[in-house]
């Protein structure tokens, strides 16, 4: 009887702490290609549309919850940018030091801008965004510390996630299409092979610094180009790699300065790369309310002309301006040069404002330009694009 | 040696009870502005930690209005400014959104936006405690913690506020990137509390005019007002900041303001 009793105002006590939450964000897309496509298959205008719900539920105040948020697209162009995915189905336990995930979920690590090196947990959904900024959800369990000597996470990694890319009738893509049903893994146990990280986290008042290793499957792939009955297509290789990261942050003055560096070693090759940059803000600039801030960033992988990554030897430029108004207006400009080649250069621009407490618009740029046939950027000297977004918020 | 202590001893009653009798004559404008400040503060140490609901109202000068909310913990440090996370719940586009931040006195705050939708935690350059916050007519440095070392004071006069006597003390910000020159603060004489302040811009003239309406005591000795009214003066904008639910020593320690705490803030 007194069990029973316990146990029920143990179960009341435990709902009265629960808290649903739930959020949704989607939107409707219209891009605007400037030139006239490369191939054939391609269009100059695309319409798209996303939906992207979170149901977050958690229990005993909090200390345990569930997160699942999934992602659907439709395109009216290209299949493969019609997709879905589950961004998110985890399950989290925390206590006074400690946390523990474990489920489908997404990290982020690092503190650049312009790319994103030492990030390597989740893949990028790239079909979503060309600045890579999207990412899949990644089956994990993740185990953190949280000391005051830092905080230590370790990650176990039992499911490896293909990139997404382009399709025949896509722009952002080599004049070979990207074969993703054919994957091709240097693992035995292909996309089943145990990938794990580890990362150590500190802040130090005015600085920052993360440590990383990584050993597994190789979020970037190498392409193989095969022959089928469909004709000349490219087969995704997903080498092995083992990936040593550091990323800084310091702030003196006004002044952000940034750092990004990799060591990583595959079985065919074993190179460095880095970026480096700064960010400063000047507050109230000329007595008005806006926010302007300076960012430069330079990018460098040891491999040249063979990195897979755009930034070989680059310099992004670039402002965000924050107008500090009702509507939380903001405008970013990047422009980034290439140091090898004057020819090859790219730039982007992406706005927001709030429209009401639900809506916002948006709106994206990229510029791509290039006369070298052997930089990543020729590919794109055609895709250059606007895009006009109209988001909603719930 | 023991008549020496004694004349010396006497001498130190005799000249304490000169400064007593006659504090007025003695006692500058600066050392009583100061004294006021040290009271104000004493008067509010020990409250803990606290967890708010909160609105403000944002007001263009046309009427357009605005409502944010959020959710906001505190944590009250002894030797430094106090450490607070704001959880954002509206508008639905920085839902989620959370904001971590160490007031200091005189040196830059240290601050941390968790973007949710990228799960990246960004440390925000923080010098400039002017900038305004959530696009209001609040400044980042208005709603951090009092704290005595951030002003030099100057007690300036009498006056009546609101039916209650107070001091009026002007202050100057210690911190050389504050966005005022000064502020005047009016000080009601029974609990040591803010009533208005009036905030001077880097030329020297009336910026912005802050009022504290609707004061509760909470634990019987911490007085918190329920809503504050910023007006800007030169641009006719407003916002009110609106407490609507608060509650003190809810368990948090520093445990609870960190980056991991941060990241999973709902």
């Amino acid at each position: 009887m007194k069990k029973s009793f316990l146990a029920l105002s143990l179960l009341t006590s435990l709902s009265t702490l629960a808290d649903t939450q739930t959020y949704l964000k989607a939107a409707i897309e219209q891009r605007f290609y400037f030139q006239d496509a490369l191939y054939e298959q391609q269009h100059n205008s695309d319409i798209s549309v996303f939906i992207e719900p979170e149901l977050y539920y958690s229990w005993n105040q909090g200390t345990g919850s569930i997160n699942i948020k999934p992602f659907v697209r439709y395109d009216s162009r290209d299949d493969e940018r019609t997709h879905w995915d589950l961004r998110e189905l985890v399950w989290m336990q925390i206590g006074d030091e400690w946390e523990m995930r474990a489920g489908i979920s997404k990290v982020f690590w690092g503190q650049t801008e312009s790319q994103h090196l030492v990030d390597v947990i989740n893949q990028t959904d790239f079909v979503e965004a060309i600045d890579g900024e999207d990412k899949l959800g990644q089956p994990m369990v993740q185990f953190s510390l949280i000391k005051d000597w830092g905080t230590l996470s370790a990650f176990a990694l039992p499911y490896f996630r293909e990139r997404t890319f382009t399709g025949v009738e896509g722009r952002f893509r080599s004049p070979l299409v990207v074969d993703t049903d054919n994957p091709l893994y240097e693992s035995e146990d292909e996309e089943k092979n145990l990938d794990w990280a580890v990362r150590y986290f500190q802040y130090f008042g005015d600085v920052e610094i993360g440590l990383s290793y990584f050993d597994g499957t190789n979020r970037e792939p190498g392409f193989i180009p095969q022959t089928t009955e469909e004709g000349l297509s490219l087969r995704p290789y997903y080498e092995q790699m083992q990936q040593t990261g550091l990323d800084m942050l310091a702030i003196v003055g006004g002044t952000l300065y940034k750092l990004e560096a990799i060591h990583r070693k595959t079985s065919q090759e074993d190179f460095y790369a880095l970026t480096a940059g700064f960010e400063h803000t000047s507050v109230g600039v000329l007595n008005s309310h806006y926010d302007i801030g300076w960012l430069m960033e330079y990018q460098y992988d040891e491999r040249g002309e063979q990195a897979t990554s755009l930034g070989q030897n680059d310099l992004m430029l670039g402002s965000r301006i924050v107008f500090n108004d009702i509507d939380g207006t903001e405008v970013l400009i990047a422009y980034i040069q290439d140091l090898d080649d004057s020819s090859s250069r790219s730039g982007y621009v992406e706005a927001s404002s709030r429209i009401n407490n639900n809506w916002k618009w948006r709106l994206d740029g990229w510029f791509f330009s290039s006369d070298t046939q052997t930089e990543p950027t020729y590919l794109l000297r055609r895709d250059d694009y606007i895009q006009f977004s109209l988001e909603y918020y719930f | 040696m023991m008549s020496k202590v004694s004349i010396s001893h006497v001498a130190v009653l005799i000249i304490t009870a000169v400064l007593l009798a006659t504090p007025a004559q003695v006692q500058s404008s600066e050392q009583k502005g100061l004294e006021i400040a040290e009271e104000r503060k004493a008067r509010d140490r020990g409250w803990g930690d606290s967890q708010a609901d909160a609105s403000m109202i944002l007001r263009t000068a046309s009427g357009q209005q605005i409502e944010r909310k959020m959710r906001m913990k505190s944590l009250e440090m002894q030797d430094d400014g106090d450490k607070g996370l704001t959880i954002f719940d509206q508008p639905a586009d920085v839902k989620g959104t959370a904001f971590l931040n160490y007031s200091h006195a005189i040196e830059p705050d240290d601050q941390w936006m968790y973007l949710p939708a990228l799960k990246r935690v960004k440390r925000i350059s923080s010098r400039n405690k002017s900038g305004p916050f959530m696009g209001s007519e609040f400044a980042f440095e208005d709603l951090s913690s009092f704290e005595v070392a951030k002003y030099a004071y100057k007690y300036l006069r009498d006056e009546k506020i609101n039916g209650m006597d107070a001091f009026v003390v002007e202050q100057t910000p210690a911190y050389e990137h504050s966005g005022y020159t000064k502020m005047v603060v009016w000080i009601d004489k029974e609990h040591y509390r803010a009533h208005k302040v009036e905030y001077y811009d880097r030329k020297g003239s009336l910026l912005k005019t802050l009022t504290m309406h609707d004061y509760q005591q909470y634990l019987d000795k911490y007085w918190r007002p329920m809503k504050l009214s910023m007006v800007n003066n030169q641009n006719g904008k407003s916002t009110d900041l609106i407490t609507h639910e608060l509650t003190f020593r809810t368990g948090l320690d520093e445990g609870d303001f960190n980056q991991a705490m941060l990241k999973r803030a709902r």
